[in-house]
């Protein structure tokens, strides 16, 4: 089985380099590169005027399998990825039960196996069942196959069992994806802390909820000479505090959700369950910040935090709807729109927030796109326009605040292994 | 008005021009309160439903007089006798109430934004009856409709708003309501019941009672919920009525003929002294009675009358 690329501005962030060539794909494995490539008999694929990439890998999914299969699939969680352009991904361990242990990174990787057309890569849990208090079994769960550790969705509330996390991960010499929240300065909130919040009525969540937890970890880190991944960062003085940090060597990366560069606390206007996640929608103040440190590199990667759940639990009052949204099938969208086409950077530095850098942090190849290399390619047409409608989705949740909102920039053609497993 | 033209669901975003018509249809309608027989057929065949999540017993009385007095037909519906508790959803509720014929739902919520959800999806004229810490327009309708008759006008005056401002949505509405008809709002509490960038909304924002009571001509105190002590937000109800509980002293810093208002119920020698709340200055029982007109005014609005026909 034969693939061939043409005519498309190859984007190669682990070369370096953004040229128009040609790929000829053999096998799942890229076998040429070149101008003109006459391959007959194979099937081609046209990217003349597109951006022709590694595959996008987004590390921070909740697939949702085991326990809350209403909400979502391993198979159409990977369905949505593959629609969203990613050839990879990363699921978060808190599901049901939590992922914790050897069998179930097994049973996510055997699920992934059967149903997914994209790669998918398990995180383990950091604690027992994330309940914050024992160490969980990390060395079998990375032996398994487990990528990383979190407790996303459920922070380390002690700083005590978090550098000891920190100090076994950091043995391992996997990164521990903290997701930073101070559970006090939290609790009841359910939108930022602000005017918005003051007119709706509902209880805010400060900036400093996120921020506290952004330093402690950060200094824990320091201290255990661990790999420390903050995701989803909302807040300038996040920010300012991951851009010290690296500053000094200490061995700190960060990702942002789009819809943090996107959206500010204003999408929440009308109750709007929609735009309910966690850490909540900020300011203008924090967005501002956010690209800026998309821009000079203090932020590292891209990940949507994919989080979807069923219409009925988003349809009810305001404070009793699950915080979390959809992203896979945006992500390039708005990635594209808002910050290439926006001129916070260029497309192979989004290219490389999306593929190399996420894939560095997990300890997984991504491209070169050169002979050898495994045929994992994403394909995007950066002018493609396209209006957000959930009804489209492959993904279960339609819980999005993009409805109906105009991209330009979306993935065209998803490769895993040199298949073609989604065209648009 | 918030969607004035079927529903109240807040004053944020109201006029004059919305307001006006309410404040002087509410006077005919304490006209009527005062006749020996205050009872007048305008809603005759109209439903309202009083959907009260949490306990109420004079925002629920007022709306439920005010049906009667137009000759409405009103329900009570509280959570502890509804189905609510059997985990009913609130949009199911409401269709289900809906369903019944209402035409007319005044809904009080322990969460704020529920009357949008719920007007959002039923027919009958939703009424927010307070919702979280959102709003309570008709408890700022009745302030706004007490302070015109004993002023005379509102532009110009200047309101202080002392309390827990943070978890109230009359502190809320009073804002919105008053800045709307012209006056100048401060709001006054301790630093940690205050809420976020509440100055954006027009209010000026004091810690120290004794400034922002400075010349003011209306004093409007908050309720404290005792609970907030449990939550750290105070250290005790002595203190508290040391820095901000109304006493004669304080109001004498206002201007002479200040009134005093409190949406009730009241603490008192808590956030108000026994003196102040009975004083001559106070205006806490004509807010109640104003209660009930201002309600007259919003039913007769909603449920379907039109302008002039009221109170005839």
């Amino acid at each position: 089985m034969r693939l061939l690329i043409r005519n498309g501005m190859v984007v190669d962030p682990l070369a370096g380099t953004t040229a128009e060539y040609d790929l000829l794909i053999e096998n799942g494995v890229i076998v040429k590169t070149g101008r003109a490539i006459q391959a007959s008999g194979a099937e081609v694929l046209d990217a003349g005027g597109k951006i022709v990439a590694p595959g996008l890998l987004d590390m921070h999914v909740h697939l949702r399998e085991p326990g809350y299969e209403a909400k979502e699939t391993v198979q159409t969680g990977c369905l949505a990825a593959a629609r969203g352009g990613f050839t990879a991904l990363a699921c978060m361990p808190n599901t049901d039960p939590v992922v914790d242990n050897r069998a179930l990174i097994r049973y996510i990787l055997e699920r992934a196996r059967e149903a997914g057309p994209v790669r998918v890569y398990p995180v383990g849990a950091v604690t027992r069942g994330s309940a914050g208090r024992e160490l969980s079994e990390m060395a079998d769960m990375k032996d398994a196959g487990a990528v990383a550790f979190s407790d996303d969705g459920r922070p380390v509330a002690s700083s005590a069992v978090m550098l000891r996390a920190m100090q076994y991960a950091g043995m391992l010499g996997a990164a521990v994806i903290s997701h930073c929240e101070d559970p006090e300065l939290s609790a009841g909130g359910v939108m930022n802390d602000g005017f918005t919040s003051t007119r709706l009525g509902l209880k805010g969540i400060p900036t400093a909820a996120e921020e506290v937890m952004v330093a402690r970890d950060i200094i824990l880190a320091e201290l255990a000479g661990c790999r420390l991944h903050i995701a989803h960062v909302s807040t300038a003085g996040s920010v300012r505090l991951i851009r010290e940090a690296k500053g000094r060597g200490v061995p700190v990366t960060a990702e942002v959700a789009p819809h943090h560069f996107t959206l500010t606390d204003e999408a929440v206007e009308g109750y709007d369950t929609s735009a309910k996640v966690n850490p909540p929608l900020r300011g203008k103040a924090d967005v501002a910040a956010i690209k800026e440190a998309i821009a000079d590199g203090t932020i590292d990667v891209i990940a949507t935090d994919h989080a979807p759940h069923t219409a009925e639990e988003k349809d009810v009052e305001y404070d009793l709807a699950p915080f979390g949204m959809v992203g896979l099938e945006t992500a390039v969208g708005l990635v594209w729109t808002e910050l290439v086409h926006g001129g916070v950077i260029g497309p192979a530095r989004a290219v490389a927030m999306m593929t190399v850098t996420p894939a560095e942090i997990l300890g997984l190849k991504s491209g070169p796109l050169a002979p050898g290399a495994v045929a994992d390619i994403t394909v995007i047409d950066p002018w493609l326009e396209e209006r957000v409608d959930p009804g489209n989705f492959s993904s279960k949740g339609r819980n999005t605040p993009f409805t109906g909102r105009l991209l330009k920039g979306l993935p065209v053609a998803t490769v895993v292994g040199g298949k073609v497993v989604c065209r648009r | 008005m918030a969607g004035m033209k079927k529903d109240l669901l807040g004053l944020e975003g109201a006029g004059e021009k919305e307001i006006t018509p309410v404040l002087d249809l509410a006077a005919s309608m304490k006209e009527v309160m005062g006749r020996q027989v205050k009872k007048v057929p305008t809603l005759r065949g109209k439903t309202v439903v009083n959907l009260f999540y949490e306990p109420s017993t004079r925002t629920r009385t007022s709306f439920e007089l005010a049906a009667k007095y137009l000759s409405a037909d009103a329900v009570n519906i509280s959570s502890s006798a509804s189905s609510v508790v059997k985990g009913e959803s609130l949009k199911d509720t409401a269709a289900t109430i809906a369903a019944l014929g209402a035409d007319v739902v005044v809904l009080r919520h322990p969460m704020a934004g529920a009357p949008h959800l719920l007007a959002g999806s039923v027919k009958p004229a939703v009424i927010n009856a307070g919702d979280g810490f959102h709003e309570h327009p008709t408890q700022a309708l009745l302030d706004l409709f007490t302070v015109m008759e004993k002023k005379g006008g509102i532009r110009g005056l200047k309101v202080t708003i002392v309390g827990d401002i943070l978890h109230s949505r009359v502190a809320r509405s009073n804002i919105w309501g008053f800045t709307a008809m012209g006056a100048s709002v401060r709001v006054c509490g301790p630093a940690t019941m205050m809420p976020a960038d509440i100055e954006k909304t027009g209010a000026g924002r004091f810690t120290r009672v004794e400034e922002a009571l400075e010349g003011t001509d209306v004093v409007m105190m908050l309720r404290l919920q005792l609970e907030r002590q449990q939550q750290g937000l105070f250290p005790g109800t002595g203190e508290y009525a040391r820095l901000y509980g109304l006493n004669r002293e304080r109001l004498a810093l206002a201007a002479k003929d200040a009134l005093v208002m409190h949406p009730g119920p009241m603490n008192r020698g808590v956030e108000i002294m026994q003196d102040v709340a009975g004083g001559v200055q106070s205006v806490i029982n004509e807010q109640v009675t104003n209660g009930v007109a201002v309600r007259m005014a919003l039913l007769y609005l909603l449920a379907g009358g039109g302008p002039g026909e009221a109170a005839d």
